[in-house]
């Protein structure tokens, strides 16, 4: 009948959530020793299939198979017994707990009813051991960087035994490249040991460098299985948006345009020597409007500490910072909000949406904050305005009623986004915007930016994909070892940026 | 989408499942005590004529913890909890008797003062002194939990602890009685033949859902009980928030002191508002805010409160001896518990939804 190597075959899944059809008909096979991309765009139905597969969610129609012999999964639990074992795209670990009760959690080893703590923390080793990482697991979780958490839950899943299918649901999107190549290296390990692996990612060049299939879903449909080698980039692109890419084209002419427009006006936010002591180096930094300034640099070299300390979530202790000609001398978020200032922060999830409140109510937070306690927009306002930002970013929603934690990544930055712009900003922070979002979602904020600085005013971006600094800075801010490395014109080439970040230079 | 069916609208509603659990004691005591909901006219030699009857005395009874489930419906929704409202209503009441005392800067009290229908510090005076008391109590707790950060729980074990010491500090110890007619009004008067405590139960609600609704505070709450990280991030002041809803629950907790003592016609630090922080947290989890804060609804802590007091009204209507209310209470406590998990709910939700679609469709 099928196949024998298909490890899982998934047949006429089909999902609807109230207002929404998550999937639609959809087959999906993966291959013993086989890694496999899912490609889409947000909503396009990646994450329910993963759910469907793992017993998060149960497919209202269709049929799975495990080797060959159908199966139902229940629940995630029953779905690790099965030997599917998953990490998911933000890291869901406890930070409070060290390392290897991550690792081991729920799978102790014990002795005589209690804990065997120093099997456990031997075991924990060797688990991280098998990624080529050297760390102590006796020590928390949090002390360590996103990345290294990433790869603690890499070695989680798999420390189930059984594991015969790993799912990474965007594992790469906090890991720079060195530790992206270290995890590619353990995922062709993985592979060859004959474990087939669902890789979630938004960067195409990975795909490219490690899948040996991809299927796109777009919409909830699958649009089609492909062998890797016979599907160019631009028809894969072309794929899972259903349009060209004309829009990216269309891009670099408009920022040319606006760097002409850009003349020699006051400084919008001018910093000098501005720093922190354990966060950031002093560094000297000019913002103009109409201008995007990226900021450039590898995972902790300071640049969530440099927005940090220009929206004022923390205070400097050297040097100054000048906002429209204002020296700030109180610093919080509340100030900012009031001086125009406005970020959307890395850490999606933590600092950016309220999960359980609307969308609507989501938006018009900032502005609220503005207002204060007692000038309470009436609801027809919040409506008109949460409406027209929904429109204007196009955040994918039945209504403005929908809460926040049902949407995906992207449409959730978007909502994020909107809760500044409605603020009407003259500086936009935006730390990693598009991390862990699609090509279309990616495209459409990276345009947004750039309007947005036609408009006059000024953005910050900070981004860990150099193409996307390149492609839409007027200059580039480069930050490495938590000081200000170099400063360059828009038109430098990306060889530079990375042996600046690099330390070459 | 829009047409959801009306009995899964009608479950998904905060108020169903208090409103469910009030109707299943209100339809037992019809079954085993069919006198409960008589209500008949008493003609009172000082009140007037009032209404009377199990009922009424819910209400009545029932007001300051009603008084005090709202406030802690503020807190709790923060994500936070105030342990001290007991002790606060002890330091209201213990305020109250101590001005009222006519023998007030005197060195000796004696029994024949105490008792003496009078007092020389004028009412409004002593409403306000009780007030300011209670709302001082809580910006205490407001300024632990929002500035020096400590954890909700343990800040206000603090006052839990230390208030009814501070009520019998301001008693010299001693159970005071009360003895000022125009002070037992707010428990025991009524007007237009209901319980005067109902108008201020009502009066207060109405201020706290102003407070939440007509302003962004109730926005804010939710936000910073949802995420407080997020919400910090946007521009609110998430202390300040907490500080409101922490000074605002020291406030009904003060009202509901000023009840209560006029009530018993008397303050005793020990025993005042014993327990009911923990009948106003039942109360608010009841009402379907959860723990952690985040989505409220005012007006379910308010029928949540109802069903404690309906509850105990009709444990002593059964006859139930006082010292054994504590484990019947446990019994109710479970039993919330249960129907409130996510287990019962998805079995509700399954076995309505499988015979759900019959009604739905018909509509």
């Amino acid at each position: 009948m099928t196949e024998p190597q298909n490890i899982v075959t998934m047949k006429g899944i089909s999902k609807a959530f109230p207002g929404v059809v998550a999937l639609e008909d959809v087959d999906f096979a993966l291959r013993r020793g086989e890694i496999h991309a899912l490609m889409g765009e947000n909503g396009a139905g990646k994450s329910t299939l993963i759910k469907v597969l793992t017993g998060v969610e149960h497919p209202d129609k269709g049929s799975i198979e495990l080797a060959g012999k159908p199966v139902q999964v229940r629940s995630p639990q029953h779905s690790q017994e099965l030997g599917i074992s998953t990490v998911y795209q933000e890291v869901n670990l406890c930070t409070n707990i060290t390392v290897a009760e991550n690792i081991m959690l729920g799978r102790e080893p014990r002795r005589l009813g209690s804990i065997h703590w120093r099997k456990m923390n031997e075991l924990a080793a060797r688990a991280i051991k098998r990624l080529g990482i050297d760390i102590d697991v006796t020590r928390p979780l949090g002390d360590y960087s996103v990345a290294i958490q990433q790869m603690v839950a890499i070695a989680r899943a798999l420390e189930i035994l059984s594991a015969r299918v790993l799912i990474l649901d965007e594992p790469t999107s906090s890991l720079d490249i060195h530790e992206t190549n270290l995890l590619f290296e353990v995922m062709r390990k993985l592979k060859n040991e004959g474990l087939g692996i669902i890789f979630i990612t938004h960067f195409l060049d990975q795909v490219y460098q490690i899948a040996d299939r991809i299927t796109v879903l777009r919409n909830g449909k699958l649009i089609g299985t492909f062998e890797t080698a016979s599907l160019p980039r631009v028809e894969l692109v072309a794929k899972m948006l259903g349009r060209t890419m004309t829009d990216l084209d269309a891009m670099s002419k408009v920022k040319f345009k606006s760097e002409q427009q850009q003349a020699d006006q006051a400084h919008l936010v001018e910093a000098r020597g501005l720093g922190r002591t354990g966060s950031l180096e002093p560094v000297d930094l000019e913002l103009n409007m109409g201008e995007v300034l990226g900021v450039a640099g590898l995972l902790g070299s300071g640049r969530t500490e440099l927005a940090n300390l220009i929206f004022g979530i923390d205070a400097p202790d050297t040097g100054s910072l000048v906002v429209q000609g204002q020296r700030v001398s109180r610093f919080s978020p509340l100030e900012s909000l009031k001086r125009g200032i406005a970020l959307c922060p890395e850490d999606r999830k933590a600092e950016g949406v309220v999960g359980d409140l609307t969308i609507r109510e989501n938006i018009i937070l900032a502005l609220q904050a503005r207002y204060g306690w007692f000038k309470y927009l009436n609801m027809q306002k919040q409506n008109e305005i949460a409406r027209q930002y929904i429109e204007l970013l196009g955040i994918v929603t039945p209504s403005p009623e929908q809460l926040v934690k049902n949407l995906s990544g992207g449409n959730q930055q978007k909502v994020i986004l909107a809760r500044w712009l409605a603020t009407h900003p003259q500086v936009l922070i935006m730390d990693e915007p598009t991390r862990g979002i699609d090509v279309g979602a990616k495209a459409e904020i990276q345009k947004l930016v750039l309007q947005l600085a036609e408009e006059g005013k000024s953005c910050v971006f900070i981004s860990s994909e150099l193409e996307e600094v390149l492609r839409i800075s007027h200059r580039i801010v480069v930050l490495r070892d938590r000081k200000k490395a170099a400063e360059y014109s828009g038109e430098v080439d990306d060889q530079t940026i990375i042996h600046t970040m690099a330390g070459d230079l | 989408m829009k047409h959801t069916p009306v009995l899964k609208r009608i479950r998904d509603s905060r108020l169903f499942w208090p409103l469910a659990a009030w109707a299943i004691i209100l339809l037992f005591d019809a079954i085993v005590e069919p006198g409960f909901f008589q209500i008949g006219i008493m003609d009172d030699p000082v009140y007037g004529g009032h209404l009377y009857g199990n009922l009424i005395d819910v209400f009545n009874n029932g007001a300051p913890l009603m008084l005090v489930a709202i406030g802690m419906t503020l807190v709790i929704a923060t994500g936070g909890v105030d342990l001290s409202v007991g002790a606060v209503i002890a330091i209201s009441a213990a305020m109250g008797a101590v001005l009222i005392n006519p023998a007030l800067g005197n060195e000796l009290i004696t029994n024949e003062i105490l008792t003496r229908d009078a007092t020389n510090t004028p009412l409004p005076l002593i409403i306000l002194a009780d007030l300011a008391a209670g709302t001082l109590c809580g910006l205490w707790n407001g300024l632990l939990v929002s500035r020096a950060r400590i954890q909700p729980m343990v800040a206000t074990l603090i006052l839990m602890v230390a208030g009814r010491g501070i009520a019998q500090l301001i008693t010299n110890g001693q159970i005071m009685t009360i003895y000022y007619t125009p002070y037992f009004w707010f428990g025991n008067g009524y007007i237009l033949g209901l319980p005067v405590s109902v108008y201020i139960v009502a009066l207060v609600f109405l201020l706290a859902w102003l407070l939440v609704r007509k302003t962004s505070i109730g926005l804010f709450i939710e936000s910073v009980g949802i995420n407080a990280k997020s919400t910090y991030y946007s521009g609110i002041s998430e202390k300040n928030v907490k500080l409101l809803a922490y000074t605002f629950c020291g406030f009904c907790g003060a009202i509901a002191g000023l009840i209560l003592s006029s009530y018993v016609h008397s303050a005793d630090g020990n025993n005042n508002g014993l327990n009911y922080e923990l009948d106003a947290i039942l109360a608010v989890v009841m009402g379907g805010t959860l723990m952690t804060g985040g989505r409220f609804s005012l007006l379910a802590s308010v029928i949540g409160a109802m069903v404690i007091w309906t509850f105990t009204v009709t444990v002593y209507t059964l006859g139930v001896p006082a010292n054994a209310l504590l484990a019947a209470k446990a019994v109710l406590v479970m039993v919330v518990i249960l129907l409130y998990s996510d287990y019962t709910r998805r079995f509700m939700n399954r076995f309505f939804e499988r015979r759900g679609p019959r009604h739905g469709t018909a509509n």
